[in-house]
Parts: C-alpha cells; structure tokens; sequence
C-alpha cells in the first residue's frame, strides 16, 4: 500500500512520456522490421542531409545511389566482388571474436598475406611453372597471415597480453615492411612504387570477379558448419562465454585459442593473396583498404553468423559504392560518402537497442498494474 | 497490431518511393544522351586524384581540371581519394560507364591502372601526368605528361638564395651558416632533380649555401613531413623548402618563424610571416591542349613536356613582405635568360660530384626493374633534364648537398 502511494507520489511529480524496459524475446520478423525500418529511416536522413548540403533532390540522390552500386552490369560485379573479400576478412575475424579475442590486427595480417604473395611472384615469378607458382604463393600466404595472427595469440594464450592492442600494433609493424618491399622493389628506382607484376597473376575464372566469390562462398559455408557443427566451434563459444566453465568441463584453453587465432590469420592471408593476385597485381601501404577494420563491424553487425555477414557486407559495400558517385556527381569531396556510410552504420548498430528493449508509455493505468 | 499495421505501411510506402526512383533513373540518364547527340562529339573528361582537396598537390591539379573544362565548355567529373590500385582501374571504367571520353589521373601509381583500362577502351583516351611509360607501351591512346619544373624550382631557388644573403648581411648568421633544409617524399628521380634544381638556384646568388635533405617515405604525410621540418630546424637550417604535399613543412616553418619556399601552390594564407614564393606546375595549358586534341580528332603527343613558354611551368605571387628586396627582378631576369636559352640549370660547370665535373652521365630512361642506364645524357655542357621523357631522371647526387637519410 504504502509502496503504491510512493509510485503515484513519484509519477505525480515528474511524469516522462516513456520508460526503457528489457525485451524478452521478439519475434524473429519483429526484429526484421525495426531493422529494416532503421535503414529506411538511415536513408531518408541521408537523403535530407545532401538536400540540404547540395541543390540535389531527393529523388536525384536514391538514382544515383543505386546506379552507383548497381548502374551497369559491370557495377554489379564489382559490387559481388568487393562485397565477397570484406566478407571473406568479417569471415576471417569472426572465429576470434566469438572466442572474445578481439583480433584488431586483420588488416596487418591481409597485408602480410599479399606481402608474401608478391614476394613470390616478384622472387620465384620466372623460376617456377605457374602450378607451382600458384601452390607455393597459396602456402606462403596462408602462412604469413597465420604467423602474423598466431604471435599475438601464444602472447594472450601462455600470459595473458592484451590482444586488442597486440594485434593493433602488429598491423603498424606489417605497414612498414610492406613500405620497405615497396622501395627495395620500386620502379623506377626510388618511386616507392612496385608496379604491375605480370608473373603469377590468378586466372580469370569466367571474367576477372567470379574467382574470389566462388572461393568466398566456399568458405562461408565451411565457416558457418565450423562454428555450428563442429565441436571446434563449440569449443570456441564455451571459451568465449566463461574461461573458467572451459577449463572446468576439460577444454585446453590455451590450444583452442591459439587454434582460432590461426584460422583467423589464415584466411586474413587468403584475402591478401586474392588482393594481390587476384586485382591489384601489385603492392601497396593501402592494398588492404581498411578493409581489416570495417570488417570489425560487418562481423558484429552480422551477431557472427556467416550468412547474416553476407548481408552486412553487401550494405556496406553497397553503400559505399552508390553514395561514390552521389558525392562525385555532386561535386563532392569522397569523405561525403563516408559520411553517409557512417549514417546508416549508426542507424543500424542503434537499432539493436529497439531490438533488444522497447519503450514503453508511461500510462497510468500501466503504473497501476505495476 | 496496430504497430505492426503502421509498420507494413511505412514499408509499403517506401517500397513505392524507390519503385518511383527506379522509374527516373533511366529518365536522367537519357536525358543528356539525347541532347547530346546532335552536338558533333559531347566531350566529358573524368578525372582522377590520389587525394582531395587538402593536399596541395592534388589541389593544384583539381584548380586546372575546372579552369580547362570551363575554358573549354566541357562537362567533367572529379573523383578524389582514389588510392593507387585496382580502385583507380575500376574508378576509370566507372568514368567510361559515365560516358567520359577522356581519363586523366594525376599521380605516378595510377599509371600500370591506367594502362591496363587504356588497353581494354581503345576509344577513350587515357592521359596521365608524372608517368614513364607512354613512351615504351606505345598505345594509341595512352599519354604521359610533365613540365620541365626544374626551371620552375631553379627560379625558387634564387628567391631562397636572396632571401639568405639578407639575413646574411643583417648579421642573423655568417655566409658559412647558410644553410637550407629540404623536406623530401622519396630519393625518387623527380625529387632529386627538383631539390638539387632548387639548390642550384639558391647558389647562384648565394654562393656559400649547403643544404641538408631529409625524406619522409610518403607523398602526402602531414605529420611526417612537420617532424622532417622540424629536424631540419634544429639542425639549424635557416630556410626550408619541400617536395611533399601536405601543408606539414610550411605550418612547421610558420610557427618557428623560418622562412619556407613552397611547392605546387602559394601557402601564404596559412604562413603569412615566412611564406617566399613556391614554383608549381600549371596543368590547365595542358588539360586544354589534351581536350582540344580530342575534339578535333587530333593525337595526343604521347608524352608532353610544358615549360615556361607554355605557361606550364609558373611562380606564384612573391610574398614582398618576406621576400629579399629585387627578389622579383632578379627572377624575372632569370627566367628570360631560360626562355631564351642562355641559361641552363644543370650545365656541368655549376655542380660537381665527388669533387669532379661531369662528362657522362646514362640515365634510366626507359623504365626497368634493374634500374638499367640506357641513355646519354650530358650533351653540350648540360644535362639534359626532361628531354628523353617528361618526367625528370635527374638523379645524381651533387656535392653540397647531404641526404639525413635515404631509406626510403
């Protein structure tokens, strides 16, 4: 009784429209609608913000968003091209992150993987048949961005290092070897640029995009099994959810992480070596693209679930590519696109939280029912 | 349920707004296609910069494309931030998708990307500025260009020289302290070339000068290049110049109060108190020639080498209230003994390497991985910069001249 007149006293005294409450559940098509809702919303405030910036009208702003991504044939490819090596990167992360290893270092360990790709085809290019070639930069490559991932790893395994910023700094150390190569290979001399190497580029499978998404689709599935079906993968949760229950219930904590940690630089070292035989051809400080940091945010926005990353990599490279072109057609400066990206990013991870709480008007029958 | 009725309609309405966007899309593409295509050949050039606007050296390059094509009465599009990569092959393509017929990228690493979209597009033409390779790859439609900017840099230099012999006579420091401090990218030929052009100009009327280099192994690192200035400042250089592209060397000279001779544009809205003068190449007389040639059908020289009389090589404005008094005299009288020939920067009387003259010198003209000489290039006393290719091959080391480091 007494309590019940504290709350009407409360509620008379200051009376806020709504109160934050802890969802239990939502229904999967519930969740789907606020997400979709928080992209509609991300773009329309988008579209308002160049309306204001620039003379463009809205309608000018959504076409050119989408002929930018999805204008002509060859947009699209490059679209399911780029959307595939960010998902291969988010893919490469994601084992890690569920183990609670926040391995930052993705875009050292990418770059170390097409270090080594082009250190083969530069060192071995005219020395070995081509089939060889090809098994010897798959090997070094998988390699390096294992060894690149694997020295923070045993430091966090055998005593306990802060992997966030091991793994940070490891990506300045690869920079700067990639920086030292890039001289000591430069052409013409002193130009810090290597240029084209033609030995020991990939084949074109159909036309030059379909490669990495064949191989990208492969392992999304392989990564999906891995982490569901495998005991692995299970082992990788029970880690990532208590040290102390893993340790408790037999499992050698310290394999499993160095074991994750492995296949996380593994295929970091596979998309290098897709960059840099696949497209690049060549070597440089931004071959890698920050690709190894937006990867972070597919993977967390995907809740590490390979075929949900799919489609968080697809927004991003989506947007990336549509506002492109909205901002160069404006007469923008590219950081325009950026910002646009950085809009409906925001909108998205917010969302979560209407997906995890609801508001609730503050009635007084509700307070009531209390 | 009420929600959820609220919510599909929301969605529904959105689904018709882009349904209405996907309808208008191909309206606005038509559109200048159709009115167009009476005009006798709608020209649009596409260009392509490594950074924006915040680099001087691609705001030097977006400052030309807009003053060509309106010169011109051409549509274009700009696209900034375009790293050297396969991004600047793609971004090429996308430029052709747009309905460019004419590319042009402006730095070096564009050039093997630009190359391979020139192979795949024979009727677009693809012109790149700083590149080695048009020369060798002979395509139809692939076009290296440059200015003989060391003349640009030489005249700078006498500005650096005066500057020093004023501060010399003030009795700020001896004529044997004179000593000039150098921010450079990388020991790459263009780099060379201009520092030791530079050098040489400030000698010619500075006669004691030495000059330290310092290298920051980037283009464009604002942090990097302030920290070179700085070293350079407490080695007690009494002037810095640079080749790098951010504004790191100028703002480091600002703020200690040192005079600085800039590159690719006047800095002197930010550095009121010590910016001279800078030499830069004016790209519009090229874009302009590049534009006309596509119009009337013409070829476009395969690799192009504006100078002073093209208006491609220019100082800015002088600084007078930081400059020497006859600062601009004594360069407006350099300049015509350069364009009418009687003046050489780099005639082998006026430098020495390892304590001798120069008689014969191979440069790597033709670009290679072994880094091969292959052309002669002292002729007449002089070497003969930019002449074999546009972009300069000037790398020799000069006595007077001391590199901190040349890692990079």
């Amino acid at each position: 009784m007494n309590a019940e007149a504290n709350k009407k006293k409360e509620s008379r005294v200051r009376e806020p429209m709504f109160h934050i409450a802890k969802r239990d559940a939502i229904v999967w098509w519930k969740a789907w609608i606020i997400r979709i809702l928080a992209v509609v919303a991300a773009l329309i405030i988008s579209s308002l913000v160049t309306v204001l910036l620039t003379d463009a009208d809205p309608i000018e702003f959504f076409s050119t968003l989408f002929r930018g991504a999805v204008g002509t044939t060859r947009r699209i490819w490059v679209l399911a091209k780029e959307t595939s090596l960010l998902l291969l990167v988010a893919l490469a992360v994601t084992p890690a992150f569920k183990m609670r290893f926040w391995n930052i270092g993705a875009e050292g360990q990418v770059l170390m993987g097409g270090l080594a790709t082009v250190s083969c085809m530069i060192l071995l290019g005219d020395k070995l048949s081509t089939p060889l070639l090809y098994l010897v930069m798959i090997v070094t490559s998988v390699l390096a961005g294992a060894i690149w991932a694997f020295i923070p790893a045993v430091f966090k395994a055998f005593w306990n290092t802060n992997e966030t910023l091991f793994t940070l700094m490891m990506n300045y150390i690869a920079i700067q070897l990639v920086g030292y190569f890039c001289h000591l290979w430069a052409m013409p001399k002193g130009s810090g640029h290597i240029g084209t190497v033609e030995n020991g580029q990939l084949p074109a499978v159909g036309n030059e995009y379909l490669l990495n998404i064949i191989v990208v689709a492969a392992v999304t599935v392989l990564m999906f099994v891995y982490l569901r079906y495998s005991k692995h993968g299970y082992e990788i949760s029970v880690v990532g959810e208590s040290e102390n229950t893993a340790r408790y219930i037999g499992i050698n904590v310290k394999k499993v992480i160095m074991r994750t940690v492995l296949i996380s630089g593994a295929i970091c070292g596979i998309t290098g070596l897709l960059l840099v035989a696949g497209s690049e051809h060549s070597i440089s400080k931004d071959t890698a693209g920050g690709r190894g940091f937006t990867a972070i945010i597919v993977s967390w926005m995907g809740k590490f679930n390979p075929f949900y990353m799919i489609l968080s990599a697809f927004l991003i490279v989506f947007l990336s590519k549509g506002s492109d072109l909205v901002s160069s057609n404006l007469g923008l400066n590219k950081s325009f696109s950026d910002i646009i990206t950085g809009i409906i990013i925001f909108f998205i991870i917010g969302c979560e939280f209407f997906i995890n709480y609801k508001l609730v008007r503050n009635s007084k029958k509700e307070v009531v029912k209390q | 349920m009420k929600k959820l009725l609220c919510a599909i309609l929301v969605l529904a309405m959105c689904a018709l707004a882009f349904v209405g966007c996907a309808q208008t899309a191909p309206e606005n593409d038509n559109k200048p296609a159709g009115n167009d295509k009476p005009a006798e050949k709608a020209l649009k050039v596409g260009f392509i910069f490594l950074h924006d606007e915040n680099s001087t050296y691609d705001l030097n390059f977006m400052n030309a494309a807009k003053a060509a094509c309106e010169n011109q009465g051409v549509e274009y599009v700009l696209k900034s931030n375009i790293p050297e990569g396969d991004e600047c092959y793609q971004t090429a393509l996308d430029l052709i998708d747009d309905g460019c017929n004419i590319i042009f990228a402006d730095s070096f690493g564009h050039e093997d990307f630009m190359i391979k979209a020139a192979k795949e597009n024979p009727d677009v033409q693809f012109c790149h500025a700083t590149g080695t390779k048009a020369h060798t790859e002979k395509l139809a439609n692939y076009h290296n260009a440059f200015a003989s900017i060391y003349e640009g840099r030489y005249l700078a230099g006498i500005a650096a020289g005066l500057k020093l012999n004023e501060m010399i006579e003030a009795g700020d420091f001896t004529a044997e302290e004179a000593k000039i401090g150098y921010v450079g990218a990388f020991t790459y030929a263009e780099v060379i070339s201009g520092y030791t052009s530079f050098f040489l100009g400030a000698r010619s009327v500075c006669p004691s000068v030495t000059m330290e280099v310092q290298f920051t192994g980037s283009w464009y690192d604002e942090a990097a290049e302030k920290e070179a200035a700085e070293l350079l400042l407490s080695h007690n250089c009494k002037l810095i110049s640079q080749h790098a592209d951010s504004m790191g060397a100028p703002s480091a000279c600002e703020t200690a109060g040192v005079p600085n001779v800039s590159y690719n544009g006047s800095t002197q809205d930010a550095c009121p108190n010590t910016f001279i003068v800078s030499s830069r190449i004016d790209w519009t007389p090229y874009m302009e020639y590049m534009i006309d040639c596509v119009r009337k059908g013409e070829a476009i020289a395969d690799d192009w080498c504006g100078g002073i009389e093209e208006g491609s090589v220019v100082l800015t404005e002088i600084n007078e209230k930081v400059a020497a008094a006859g600062t601009k005299e004594a360069i407006a009288k350099a300049e015509e003994e350069l364009k009418a020939g009687t003046l050489n920067v780099f005639k082998t009387e006026s430098f020495t390497v390892n304590g001798e003259k120069l008689d014969s010198y191979k440069a790597d003209v033709d670009t290679d991985a072994a880094y091969t000489p292959d052309t002669e290039v002292i002729e007449n006393g002089a070497f003969a910069e930019s002449k074999y290719r546009s972009a300069p091959y000037f790398d020799i080391r000069i006595d007077g001249i001391t590199l901190l480091n040349d890692a990079y």
